[in-house]
């Protein structure tokens, strides 16, 4: 039995065909039908994908703001013993690396080879400065007995002239012991937030460290981009992310 | 009855199963363990959740066992409460979520659509995996003892109070939402920007219009689930707490985060089976679904409203009376694109050509069983007599009659509907009917009367239960084994059909959709060309001629 007739008039199932031959690099998926249509649709995955991570995160932002609402003096002077240089170097940082991202992008599309690969080391050399300047951070935070569940002292909060130079700087006054108990939800909440992002970080740099190697081998500058503009996507969006908890959680007392 | 059938099946003497099929073209474990086939993968699922619904179905036998006596005697209580919450996680989050899209939509959504396979073939492998992966998990976690905690993970209990395998059931769900998201993903790009040539919006099947609004839940919804699991699982760990009230945490947040995904999970368990109710009677009233556009939009009005009603779950929790008035409200207001359904089945069986194959007796069942499971529904969704009802049997009682006698039928609808496309064969039509109204009179036997045990105060979630409630669960014991039999008989005779079934042929139920208008089983590519979609979705007529032009030109 002949396949129903309906599915395909005859004409535009040729016309379809020619198509289908004259155009068909060897990175067109079988079941696409043109390279266009591949890099629709893989684009416009990647924006999903990006949406249920906005999603993600928007539960822990949520849980961050109604904390944060709640026990403000707490919150505030925890916010305090973060490091705003440290804070605004890596929002540089990131900043940046987002920038050599989309030259590399734009460097793919434009088939420059060098320019590909100088791009995507640079992004994955700041990214791993990011890293660095977190673990900085975060190794701050561990001499000070910050670090909730571990070893969490409130010595700060009680008593905020133990830490002598974020007395001078901010002349906090000391939280009640209740209320000092709450400055281990803001660092629970910080080291969630942060370290949740940094897993995004990690994986953003280990696809580019893979990135590199196939563009050594010439990839991506075939007119082949959509890998590069969809990790690109991803980069930009965890760029975002940062954007977001820079002030929320360094700057909770610097406004107005 | 007796000239009551649409079935026309190819001459036996002659017929054979196409020697080219996804099936047959590659053979071999890893052909099937490393396949980007949807329709492989689809098979894949298949296997798997009907292995979690077994699990699932055991332990629905023991705690329907417990309940057949007053006191606690089959088992200690504590295990008791492992046993529900390991039954509502393995049903809810192994069966119910993937059942309908990830096995038949996964098989047949791609060709609805007229594509060759879904967007991202590789992502759909590794849902598949990931499934595996988190089922492994909740495996693990009942082999080293369970958890107690019932599948809502409720804190501060979960996190605080019990010393059950919180965090591997925790990952497990992590894990299976992951795999839900991801075939959510690929179903909206699928549908998005693989339709093929003339395939308009509102040329496509209803079935995929669910698929659609269900996908949209899971990959909103989905992820605020994974995130609140996370804090769930550092909360346990680390010991500091959002959600624990002695911490300085909000146990309400959590059941808010919780419910943003719980609630709309409902609808993505029942959403795609509406999408296979819309198909299976359409076929068998030989008539278009009765307002084609207004059944569509309530899908997607479904998925809409459904992420605005979550604080239904917590009028008793102490929320504001004005949160709880808007939320009555507008729960209520889910029940309206849900009737436009009921109305317009309803409406397309009116005077149609109606036929009684299985499926069709399914969908007939379900549109009853689903009418009490909603209207149930708004009895809860308004808070003053929810207050009473919440808790007790008569919520167990609805969400069963929703998701047992309505998804779970339309599975099974779906399940007889396309497994002449499936496998190419038919399943044996008269033992399959039987099974069908053994389902539905267990499933009554079962359930009804835990609405009457629930009116009159049963609470869930308790081994035991004063003696003049007996009679009552006895019956609704009674009705589980019916019940077993009834879901133990599809195994058995579609197993057995794989072998000795009759050959289908192309379209045994001379339905429209394109999927029907290829070969059974199907080839790898789906279609020997791309179709193109010259008529409206669900258009007997063009079937005719079609026939007729065919029986002309042979």
């Amino acid at each position: 039995m002949p396949d129903s007739p309906a599915i395909a008039s005859s004409g535009a199932a040729t016309a379809v065909e020619t198509a289908h031959a004259a155009a068909h690099p060897d990175y067109l998926r079988h079941h696409f039908e043109s390279v266009e249509q591949q890099a629709d649709t893989t684009n416009f995955a990647m924006w999903l994908f990006l949406l249920t991570e906005v999603m993600f995160f928007g539960g822990l932002f949520m849980a961050y703001l109604i904390m944060r609402n709640w026990y403000y003096p707490a919150f505030v002077e925890a916010s305090h013993h973060l490091s705003i240089f440290w804070g605004t170097t890596n929002t540089a940082v990131l900043i940046t690396s987002s920038f050599t991202m989309a030259m590399g992008v734009w460097c793919a599309e434009t088939r420059r080879k060098k320019g590909l690969l100088l791009s995507l080391i640079l992004t994955f050399c700041l990214g791993l400065v990011f890293l660095c300047i977190k673990g900085i951070e975060w190794h701050a935070e561990w001499v000070q007995h910050h670090v909730p569940g571990l070893h969490y002292s409130v010595e700060s909060f009680v008593n905020p002239a133990s830490d002598p130079e974020i007395y001078a700087e901010y002349h906090d006054r000391a939280l009640s012991p209740a209320m000092a108990l709450r400055t281990e939800m803001y660092f629970f909440l910080y080291f969630a937030m942060t370290g949740m992002h940094a897993l995004h970080m990690i994986v953003g740099i280990s696809i580019l460290g893979f990135m590199i190697l196939r563009a050594r081998a010439g990839s991506y500058t075939n007119g082949h981009v959509t890998f590069v503009e969809n990790v690109g996507l991803y980069w930009h969006f965890v760029d975002i992310i940062w954007i977001f908890l820079f002030p929320l959680l360094y700057l909770v007392s610097r406004h107005g | 009855m007796s000239t009551s059938t649409i079935v026309r099946l190819p001459d036996q003497s002659t017929a054979r199963i196409p020697r080219m099929n996804f099936l047959s073209r590659e053979n071999g474990l890893l052909s099937w363990l490393l396949t980007s086939d949807h329709k492989r993968i689809a098979i894949l699922y298949l296997i798997s959740i009907t292995f979690f619904f077994f699990v699932g179905g055991a332990l629905a036998g023991l705690i329907r066992l417990e309940l057949l006596t007053p006191q606690s005697d089959l088992m200690a209580t504590d295990t008791y409460n492992k046993v529900f919450t390991m039954h509502g996680l393995i049903m809810i989050f192994f069966f119910l979520v993937p059942s309908v899209p990830a096995t038949i939509g996964n098989f047949v959504l791609p060709m609805m659509v007229g594509a060759k396979d879904l967007a991202l073939p590789k992502i759909n492998l590794l849902s598949w995996y990931l499934y595996i992966v988190a089922g492994g998990l909740m495996l693990y976690t009942m082999a080293v003892g369970g958890v107690d905690t019932g599948w809502t993970f409720t804190t501060p209990l979960s996190t605080h109070y019990l010393n059950t395998h919180v965090i591997s059931a925790g990952l497990a769900v992590f894990v299976a939402g992951f795999s839900s998201i991801f075939t959510g993903l690929n179903f909206i790009v699928t549908i998005h920007k693989m339709r093929c040539p003339g395939m308009t919006w509102f040329r496509l099947p209803l079935f995929v219009w669910a698929h659609y609004a269900a996908s949209l839940l899971m990959v909103l919804g989905t992820p605020v689930l994974a995130i609140t699991l996370v804090l769930v699982v550092l909360e346990r760990t680390v010991h500091i707490g959002v959600f624990d009230p002695a911490l300085g945490g909000d146990p309400l947040l959590f059941q808010h985060l919780f419910w943003f995904y719980s609630h709309p999970a409902v609808y993505i368990m029942i959403l795609p089976g509406m999408g296979v109710i819309s198909e299976v009677i359409s076929t068998f009233s030989r008539k278009r679904v009765f307002g084609y556009t207004a059944v569509a939009f309530s899908s997607v009005a479904i998925a809409v409203f459904g992420f605005f009603v979550w604080a239904h779950h917590m009028f008793i929790m102490g929320i504001s009376n004005y949160a709880a008035l808007v939320f009555s409200l507008l729960t209520m207001l889910v029940a309206v694109p849900s009737a436009i359904k009921i109305f317009n089945w309803s409406f397309t069986l009116y005077k149609g050509s109606i036929t009684f194959e299985t499926p069709m007796l399914y969908a007939i069942g379900f549109l009853g069983l689903f009418t009490i499971g909603g209207m149930t529904g708004v009895f809860l969704g308004t808070a003053g007599t929810d207050i009473h009802l919440t808790e007790t049997y008569f919520v167990v009682a609805h969400f069963h009659f929703v998701m047992v006698g309505g998804m779970l039928m339309a599975f099974l609808a779906g399940i007889h509907f396309w497994w002449p496309k499936i496998t190419g064969r038919m399943y044996p039509e008269k033992i399959s009917q039987l099974a069908a109204v053994v389902t539905f009179i267990g499933f009554n036997l079962t359930f009804f009367p835990q609405f009457i045990l629930g009116m009159l105060g049963m609470p869930r979630r308790y081994a035991s239960y004063p003696p003049e409630f007996q009679i009552l669960n006895v019956f609704s014991t009674a009705g589980a084994t019916v019940l077993g039999v009834g879901y133990l008989l599809p195994v058995l005779y579609l197993t057995w059909s794989l072998k000795y079934g009759k050959i289908a042929g192309n379209n045994p139920w001379q339905a429209t959709g394109l999927e029907w208008q290829t070969q059974s089983p199907p080839l790898t590519e789906n279609f020997t060309r791309i179709p193109i979609m010259d008529h409206e979705a669900y258009d007997y007529e063009w079937l005719e001629n079609q026939q007729q032009k065919e029986v002309a030109s042979a």
